[in-house]
Formats: structure tokens, C-alpha cells, sequence
């Protein structure tokens, strides 16, 4: 079998399984008071501190969330409901047209109850922000913009935008500016001391620890509009009993992954290099998608003209290759990708791609597998879409 | 069909088509379950219909628990042009068609059919109430063991080129016994209420959905003998043929007699109403036919049905260029053009045709 859809989730570090499991054993909750507590709250505390030095943050800029979506609520509807509060005149949220649904469908949900007016900021062919776009349309009225929002990398293409620039111009006019690093913090430093991201987004699965545990890093002195009420937990910013557990196997596996950072995404880089350049030879009309250059190292993004993503995936699942067209509906419905479109390409083209995606567990007996099962069943897909058209 | 050939079993999310992926993986199938997303729109609740999220769900564990693939295929284009907006057409044309017999010819067994098979699988099966049974002639379409729940009716639009590649894992058993199997597969459908109305008009009421589509469209409603104008109505799509209850008359027969729909005009957007003799059917000719078989020489003698569930009545048809007659032994009551005729030798299906016109019209 070749697991090629890290983007997705990737295995659990085994550090992160044994700080976790070590917790899952143990009574305490970190807000007790009693030894048991404090015990748990010294783990949630040292995770705390691991996670804010892994992205030169203080301690206390990290607030514990169930995972990237709520990470990424929590700084869309928080932010602009305190400078809603600050200033009535804040009402513009300007972000990317490449933003994962977890930030998009916030932002519209804004625009469709809270009156915000949602502008969502072209991107070029490859999948980037161009920094003048961002400036022109702060221009237009620098002061009524409520926040800034632009991921870090690209989820199913892979790009990587120029935060340091955008986040500079944000601070130029004093906008809070929010990006959501899921799949970057794995693969990209980020280093918060020396960029003016106001909210960071991470979390936990994407970078080898458990599911169901993320984070937004945002500076304590920033005002942030709690999203759910409770016990006043985080700051009073996320209500909620911490799940010491989790947040350990977190940790865990961001302090492994930042030692070895570099490394590690140099071999992913090769390996990916070396699918682009094979899946090229075996199906010569595969087009990638995306920057070449400033590209996540695992991310292997490709349309295969003529054929249909669903039935590529389930062919190659057949073959015990897994990944992802890009995008899934509840229903399961195939949507053609927004990102896709955004990039320029129409709805057939964005609905004949496939994300292969590479992580720490990627070998190139993956790369192997992936391009003996790839060609026949491009053929075969190739074939099943030609005979729907001809009978339509 | 041999051993380790790969199936896709059409799920719905019913336990009819539950039970049948769940045989095909006893007897050694390679299966793939595929759920048929029929609309974009996400209803959540309301099982009656066949394309909800509720019943994408059931669909999805019941596979998890037989643990074979399963995807979605969103077949919603296909569906809105073939399904939706041919009964739109057709009932605009003042003809009654049969949206589920549709499905089964334009999606089941072709759009469906042809991407499996043409994605390397062998066959497609669903959970229809029918048998097919090999014979030297080809595969043959039969009636079901339990004929209350039988569907050879409306399956009776395939070719045998497509019965070759079709499988129907139910046949021989009855719904009691199937329930009864799924409850001990432990199956979460097993008591799952089934389906009766089209699954695009999940409350039933075909003539509010056919309003909001085609309009209101006013015209006369009048008497066949005397064309006499008796009244008004909103839309001939209204009526089916032998109707008699909602007809809002007013003007009583002299003789007090009931009076049944027994025509529409679309050309003069008229309902003719009269006395239940004027319903009667001798002769129908029909075209689209289909032969579920070997074709016969003409004429034959058959049995005739009409309905999903109506009974078979005696008659000779004759066939000519692909078009067939049909003249009962005995006067139906009631037919209409667009319905189709299912001709039967005992419980095989002959073949099958579209009812253009009937000796009253």
C-alpha cells in the first residue's frame, strides 16, 4: 500500500503515541487544584512552552483548540468581533480566494450574519498572493479593513505565500493580519519574532501528533472575542476542559519535528521531485499545478486531461495507492476545487486533478508503487470519461 | 457471472440493495458499493426519497460493515436532463410517464453501467425485485419469487446486452425473508421503511411539483358527448386518465352518473371528462420497443401490463419495425400515452414499449 495523502493526515510520530499514551493513564484535570491537577497542568504547561519556542512565541500567546478549523473560527469571528467592538467602522475582511473552507466559510458566515464585507483577493496562475493585490485593496479604504486573513501554504497545491510581505503591510496600517499554517508548520520555519502575524493557526495531526488538538498562537495583548463560553479556560478566550493528553503527543511531536525540520523536508523535497519528474514519463500530457518554487516539499498536485479525479482515486485506491482529489463535500459530492478555479483553470480541468502528498513516512517504494499503478489506470479513466461524453 | 469477478452494487441506502452487496460478497465477489447522488441539493432528513445525506450515510455503513469500497458518483447532471426534466416534458405534452423506469434505462443501467464497466468491472447489480436467468438464447428477465414486491415491470427497459451485465442477488426470496437476513447481517437498513414515492418529490404531491415547474396554465374541462364546458382547471397535468375524484365539477349528469377523466388535448389545453365507457381500451400502439429476450415472430399471444403493480390481462401483439400493437382479450380501463406496456410469456418479460396511442384517442 502507498499512503501518498499526508496533506490529509499523517501517522502520529512515535514519540507523540508514547507522551500521549503516558497521559491517557493518568486522572487530572489541568484546572484542579490538587496534586492530580497540578500534575496535569504542568504537562499542558511544558507543551505550551514547546509549542511557543518551536515558533519563537511567548508561552502565553498559545491557546489550545480542538484542531485547525476551530483554531481558525476562533481568529476570524474573535478578531473581527473585538474590532467591531473597538470601532463600528471596521467591517472589511480581506482574504485570499485559495482559503481552506475552515477560513472561507467563516468569513462568508461574517458577511452573511455580521454585516462584514467579505473581499476575497485573486490570486496569479500559480496559486499566489501577489502582495500589490493585498496593498490596492487595503488602499481602497485603509480604514475600515477589520482583519487580514492568508494561509501560509496552500493545502492542495502547495504554494506558499509571501507572508513576511503581506504581514508587513498589514502591520503598515495597524490590521491584525491571521494565517492559517496547518500544512506549513510541518515542512516551512515560522518564526513569529521576525513576521507581523498577528494569529497563527496550527494543528496537531498535520505534523505527526493525534487528531483532534490544535492551536492559535495570537499575542496575549491582542483582543480576541471568545466563540464559546465556559469554565474561562485559555485565557478566557476558549472555554473548555484541556486535553492534557493530546496536547502532550502535540507537543511531542513539534519539538521532533522542529529538530529535524530540515532534514526532513529536504528528503521529502527529493522524493517529490522524483514522482513530478516519473509521473511526467509514464502519462507525458500530466500537467502540475502550482509553483515549482515555493512549493510545500511533499506536495505532488497534477491534472490528467480527459480523465475524471473520482474515478482515478478509486482506481489507484483499488491499487492500494491512496489520495485525495483535493476537495469533499459532506454528501461526498465532488465539487470541481475552488482553488483551481482561482488559479485560472476551468471546471473540467480542476475536476481531472489528484493530490498525491509525501510526509515523514514517505519512501520511494511509494513513488514505485504510484507509477506502476498510474498508467493503466489513466488509460482506463481516460476511456470511462470519453465513453460519458459520447452517451450523454 | 464467475467467481472474483468485481461487482458494483448500486446502494441507496435501502435494505434491499444492502442486503444484495452483502450476498455478493458471501459468494466470493470482489465488491464496490456506489451511492448515486441524484441531486446537488442536500436534504438531510425525509427517508422516503432515494438521495438524501441520511441515506448516503446508511449506504456508507452498511459498507464499512461488509467492508467493501465505497464511493459517491454524482450522476445529479445526468439525472436533472434524463429523469427530471424528461417527466417535465413529458407531462407537459400531456403524456404520464414512469420517472423511475426512466432512471433504469438512462441512469442505472447505462450511465452506470457503462462507466463500471468501462472502470474494468464486470457487472452492476442492484436491488431490484427480478430474476435473470441464462439460457441458451441469452440472459432472460423474470418475475420475482414474491410477486407483491416484483419489479420485472420496471425492469423491463433493458436489453439483453444490458441484463448480461446485471446482476439481481434477490431473486428467489421474499421481503420477510429479506428483512429477516438483514437483521441477523446485523445490518443497520434492516428496518428501514421503503420507498414508494419518486424520490424528486419526496412529499407525493406530483401535482404541486408539476405547478411549480410548468406553471398554471387555465383551461376547460369538457364533456366528451356533448363538449359541453363543464368547468375550469389550472393545468392539464393535473389529471391522470380515469380520474374522477378532484374534477371540482359542478354541473351534475341528468342520470346522476359519475364522471371520469377519460382524455386531455394539450393542443387545446382540454380535459374531457364522460361516462366510465369511454375509458375503455381495445388496442394500444406503442414505440421505444425493447426486447428483454429473443425476439419473437409476429403476432404472439402475452400476457399485457401497464402498471408497476397492476395485473397482467390476456392479449395478441404484433410488431413491425419497431413498433408495436397490442389488442387486450378483454377492454382495459384507463390507459394513457407515455405509460409503458410490459408484455409477459407466464412470468417472463417479452419486452417492452412506450403507448403512443390507444383505440379512444
Amino acid at each position: 500500500m502507498a499512503y501518498l495523502d499526508h496533506a490529509a493526515t499523517t501517522p502520529m510520530l512515535p514519540e507523540a503515541v508514547a507522551a500521549m499514551t503516558a497521559e491517557l493513564v493518568k486522572v487530572g484535570n489541568p484546572s484542579s487544584l490538587h496534586g492530580s491537577g497540578r500534575k496535569a497542568r504542568r504537562v499542558v504547561e511544558e507543551a505550551r512552552e514547546t509549542i511557543a519556542a518551536a515558533v519563537c512565541a511567548k508561552p502565553m500567546d498559545v491557546v489550545f483548540t480542538s484542531g485547525g478549523t476551530e483554531a481558525n473560527n476562533l481568529a476570524i469571528k474573535g478578531l473581527f468581533w473585538a474590532r467591531k467592538k473597538e470601532n463600528p467602522k471596521f467591517k472589511r475582511v480581506l482574504i485570499s480566494a485559495i482559503e481552506h473552507h475552515a477560513v472561507l466559510d467563516p468569513v462568508l458566515w461574517l458577511g452573511e450574519h455580521e454585516n462584514a464585507e467579505v473581499e476575497i483577493l485573486q490570486v496569479s496562475e500559480n496559486g499566489i498572493l501577489d502582495p500589490q493585490t493585498l496593498r490596492e485593496s487595503i488602499a481602497k479604504n485603509p480604514e475600515d479593513v477589520a482583519l487580514i486573513s492568508v494561509m501560509w501554504a496552500n493545502n492542495e497545491v502547495g504554494t506558499i505565500q509571501p507572508i513576511a510581505e503581506l504581514s508587513e503591510i498589514a502591520n503598515d496600517f495597524k490590521i491584525p493580519f491571521h494565517s492559517d499554517a496547518v500544512q506549513a508548520m510541518a515542512y516551512l520555519p515560522i518564526d513569529l519574532s521576525k513576521v507581523n502575524v498577528t494569529a497563527l493557526t496550527i494543528t496537531g495531526h498535520k505534523v505527526g501528533g493525534p487528531q483532534g488538538v490544535g492551536a492559535l498562537i495570537v499575542k496575549s495583548d491582542i483582543n480576541l472575542e471568545p466563540i464559546s463560553h465556559g469554565g474561562g479556560q485559555e485565557r478566557d478566550v476558549r472555554s473548555g476542559t484541556l486535553d492534557a493528553p493530546a496536547i502532550s503527543g502535540f507537543a511531542s511531536a513539534v519539538s521532533v519535528l522542529v529538530s529535524q525540520r530540515e532534514r526532513r523536508s529536504l528528503r521529502i523535497k527529493g522524493l517529490r521531485d522524483e514522482a513530478i519528474k516519473r509521473i511526467k514519463e509514464v502519462v507525458p500530457e500530466a500537467v502540475v499545478n502550482g509553483d515549482l518554487e515555493n512549493r510545500l516539499p511533499g506536495n505532488v498536485h497534477i491534472s490528467f486531461p480527459g480523465c475524471e479525479g473520482d474515478a482515478l482515486l478509486m482506481l489507484l485506491d483499488a491499487h492500494g495507492v491512496e489520495c485525495s482529489t483535493g476537495s469533499a463535500c459532506s454528501a461526498g459530492i465532488p465539487q470541481p476545487s475552488h482553488v483551481l478555479l482561482a488559479m485560472g483553470r476551468d471546471e473540467r480541468t480542476a475536476k481531472s486533478s489528484l493530490r498525491f502528498s509525501l510526509g515523514h513516512s514517505s519512501t520511494i517504494d511509494d513513488i514505485d508503487e504510484l507509477i506502476t499503478a498510474l498508467p493503466p489506470v489513466v488509460e482506463r479513466a481516460k476511456r470511462a470519461s470519453t465513453k460519458a461524453r459520447i452517451t450523454k | 457471472m464467475k467467481k472474483n469477478n468485481s461487482v458494483v452494487v448500486a446502494m441507496s441506502g435501502g435494505v434491499d440493495s444492502s442486503v444484495a452487496a452483502a450476498r455478493l460478497v458471501d459468494e466470493g465477489y470482489q465488491v464496490t458499493g456506489v451511492h448515486l447522488a441524484l441531486s446537488k441539493e442536500k436534504t438531510v432528513s425525509g427517508t422516503k426519497g432515494c438521495c438524501t445525506l441520511d441515506d448516503a450515510r446508511d449506504a456508507r455503513r452498511v459498507a464499512d460493515r461488509l467492508g467493501i469500497p465505497f464511493y459517491v458518483w454524482d450522476l445529479s447532471e445526468r439525472f436533472q436532463e434524463d429523469v427530471m426534466q424528461n417527466f417535465l416534458d413529458e407531462y407537459a405534452q400531456g403524456r404520464t410517464p414512469n420517472p423511475c423506469m426512466r432512471c433504469n434505462e438512462k441512469i442505472k443501467f447505462q450511465a452506470v453501467l457503462e462507466r463500471s464497466i468501462e472502470l474494468g468491472f464486470d457487472a452492476v447489480a442492484t436491488g431490484h425485485w427480478a430474476k435473470i436467468v441464462n439460457s441458451p438464447q441469452g440472459p432472460l428477465l423474470y418475475r420475482s419469487e414474491d410477486d407483491a414486491k416484483d419489479q420485472s415491470y420496471v425492469l423491463s427497459v433493458l436489453n439483453q446486452e444490458q441484463l448480461a451485465k446485471t446482476m439481481l442477488p434477490l431473486a428467489g426470496s421474499t421481503k420477510p425473508e429479506l428483512r429477516k437476513e438483514a437483521q441477523a447481517r446485523g445490518l443497520i437498513t434492516a428496518f428501514k421503511p421503503d420507498s414508494h414515492d419518486i424520490c424528486f418529490i419526496p412529499d407525493g404531491d406530483t401535482a404541486k411539483f408539476l405547478h411549480k415547474h410548468l406553471g398554471n396554465k387555465k383551461g376547460n374541462i369538457v364533456d366528451v358527448e356533448t363538449n359541453e364546458v363543464l368547468g375550469e382547471h389550472d393545468g392539464i397535468f393535473e389529471f391522470t386518465i380515469g380520474q374522477r375524484k378532484g374534477l371540482g365539477l359542478t354541473v351534475p349528469r341528468e342520470d346522476g352518473a359519475a364522471r371520469y377523466v377519460v382524455s386531455t388535448d394539450v393542443a387545446t389545453n382540454t380535459v374531457m371528462v364522460g361516462l366510465p365507457s369511454f375509458l375503455r381500451v381495445e388496442v394500444v400502439t406503442g414505440t421505444n420497443l425493447i426486447w428483454c429476450g429473443p425476439i419473437l415472430d409476429s403476432p404472439f399471444d402475452c400476457g399485457a401490463q401497464v402498471r408497476a403493480h397492476s395485473d397482467r390481462v390476456p392479449a395478441t401483439a404484433f410488431h413491425q419495425d419497431g413498433n408495436l400493437t397490442v389488442e387486450f382479450k378483454e377492454p382495459l380501463q384507463a390507459l394513457a400515452a407515455g405509460q409503458t406496456i410490459a408484455l409477459y410469456d407466464q412470468d417472463r418479460v417479452i419486452c417492452s414499449a412506450t403507448v403512443v396511442s390507444t383505440n379512444r384517442s
